[in-house]
């Protein structure tokens, strides 16, 4: 394939894979669902399960956006700096935003701030959103996308924390976010957070913890304790689907973290509804390309 | 267990019998209408395109596409954060006449005092369940205010037996998230000692 070629076929790879995350929700959510579902005994909660399960059934053999909000499109990627698209990535994804809206349909997402126009092309100024990590002599790609919806993205919360408000201050933060505003962010959430130096660090980071899957772990023992803890914490609450009570209240809680200057605890809060559209696949050198958040996904 | 069936024109007397937690189910007119048109009424005054009276309407921001012969399809409706709305819901209600209000988690006390004085219920349809709303739109009749974009037009549409609609506020005073959420608060306190009594890695 000369370049020109590569481009036009990763374009439409990226482009039916945003388009296809859109319909069909990733594995480790679809089991979770299924496993808190037979987990209630409220018969609201059960019925609304019921209805997520219909509803999921419906937009895969319909072949239609699960759900209306198709969120601002982003990307999270982690590329070889030997990936031989490296430099036209930024465009691809730009094209694939647009070629998915068509194909989707996905609702036209992107309004430009200050002028306040909708775009009608779900793209816009800085849209879709690209997070970049670069891999030193790799030259494969690994793209995580995400449909972030306006419900989930509106509790989203970060704040600085003093060392002597400590982990304890952290437990206050992430409850009071889930049992407020979380409650209106269609649950059961998977929750992620950030614990790292500052607003933006820890911001990005909660971020990167709803991309992880759900039931995976912090390698570190505290962090991971502290997960388990959150989690169990939460569903105590009994938050249940909606919001309408029910035996749990979230899907998980992921943490991510760095180090911190010895004088701040940067947190932030970020949340994945129930139906959490994200997908992760990896793109070969030759541009060959694995799905690894859904099984047996054919675009 | 047959289903409770509002139809549009509601009137006062359909909603003075059911309280929070009830499930309806709504056939006739449902009119998308959300951020920026509750805003041009209240803020702008300027006049909503679409008679309200004795209306319902849903808080979302559909999927539409427009077919070869100009009449829309629609394609995944489902409920937005009703919350956004509060700051002007209970003017809303007051100048529209609107009866029902179909949207996504709970609403404050203005909304529900709205309510109250104008005989409105405010209920939830699960959200994120978009296609199984769209599959019980019949069609949709008329779109308003197209200016605004696909999420803010005002889609009319006709409906069979939408729902199930979850009765979150009612006529009497009474907001069942506010409820929960004052259950959750109170249940989240000895999870929270708990917890921080085991993450004092801070030493």
């Amino acid at each position: 394939m000369d370049k020109e070629e590569s481009v036009r076929s990763l374009t439409e790879t990226m482009a039916k894979f945003t388009a296809y995350i859109g319909k069909r929700l990733p594995n480790d959510v679809k089991d979770k669902l299924a496993e808190l579902r037979t987990m209630e005994t409220n018969p609201l909660a059960k019925a609304i399960y019921m209805s997520m399960a219909d509803n999921q059934e419906a937009a895969d053999k319909l072949d239609r956006p699960s759900c209306q909000d198709t969120g601002v499109i982003q990307y999270f990627v982690r590329a070889g700096a030997k990936f031989p698209l490296l430099g036209e990535l930024e465009q691809i994804l730009h094209d694939a935003t647009l070629g998915a809206t068509k194909m989707g349909p996905l609702r036209h997402n992107a309004v430009e701030t200050f002028d306040e126009k909708n775009t009608g092309t779900n793209t816009g100024s800085k849209i879709p959103w690209l997070d970049w990590e670069i891999v030193p002599d790799e030259d494969t790609a690994i793209i995580d996308v995400y449909m972030a919806g306006g419900g989930c993205t509106l509790p989203g919360k970060a704040t600085v924390l003093m060392p002597g408000q400590g982990y304890e201050g952290v437990t206050d933060f992430v409850f009071d976010v889930i049992t407020s505003r979380g409650v209106n962010a269609c649950p059961p959430l998977l929750v992620g957070v950030g614990v790292s130096t500052s607003v933006e660090t820890a911001a990005r980071l909660s971020k990167r913890a709803i991309l992880r899957e759900v039931g995976s772990h912090n390698p570190n023992e505290n962090a991971a304790k502290m997960e388990t803890l959150l989690e169990e914490g939460l569903n105590e609450v009994g938050i249940g689907p909606q919001g309408l009570t029910g035996a749990n209240s979230v899907m998980g809680v992921n943490i991510e973290s760095s180090a911190r200057h010895p004088s701040t605890i940067g947190v932030a809060v970020s949340t994945g509804c129930w139906a959490h559209r994200r997908g992760k696949i990896r793109i070969n050198a030759d541009l060959s390309y694995e799905i690894i958040s859904h099984k047996g996904a054919a675009l | 267990m047959s289903r409770k069936i509002l139809s549009t024109p509601i009137r006062d007397e359909d909603l003075e019998g059911l309280n929070v937690g009830d499930v309806v189910y709504l056939t006739g007119h449902l009119v998308t209408c959300r951020d920026v048109a509750h805003r041009r009424l209240i803020e702008q005054g300027r006049e909503l395109p679409v008679d309200l009276r004795g209306g319902a309407i849903f808080h979302a921001g559909p999927i539409v596409r427009e077919k070869d012969d100009g009449h829309f399809e629609m394609v995944s409706i489902g409920p937005t954060t009703s919350m956004r709305m509060e700051k002007f819901e209970r003017q809303f209600i007051n100048r529209t006449g609107v009866k029902l209000i179909v949207g996504k988690g709970g609403m404050g006390p203005e909304t529900t005092a709205g309510c109250q004085e104008g005989k409105a219920v405010h209920a939830i349809f699960p959200g994120g369940c978009a296609v199984l709303a769209a599959t019980l739109v019949e069609e949709i009749e008329r779109a308003e205010w197209q200016d605004l974009g696909m999420p803010e037009t005002l889609w009319v549409n006709r409906v069979r037996e939408f729902g199930p609609l979850i009765i979150s506020i009612d006529t009497k005073g009474n907001n069942l998230i506010e409820q929960n959420k004052a259950v959750f608060n109170e249940k989240k306190l000895p999870a929270i000692e708990r917890i921080k009594s085991q993450v004092r890695f801070i030493k």
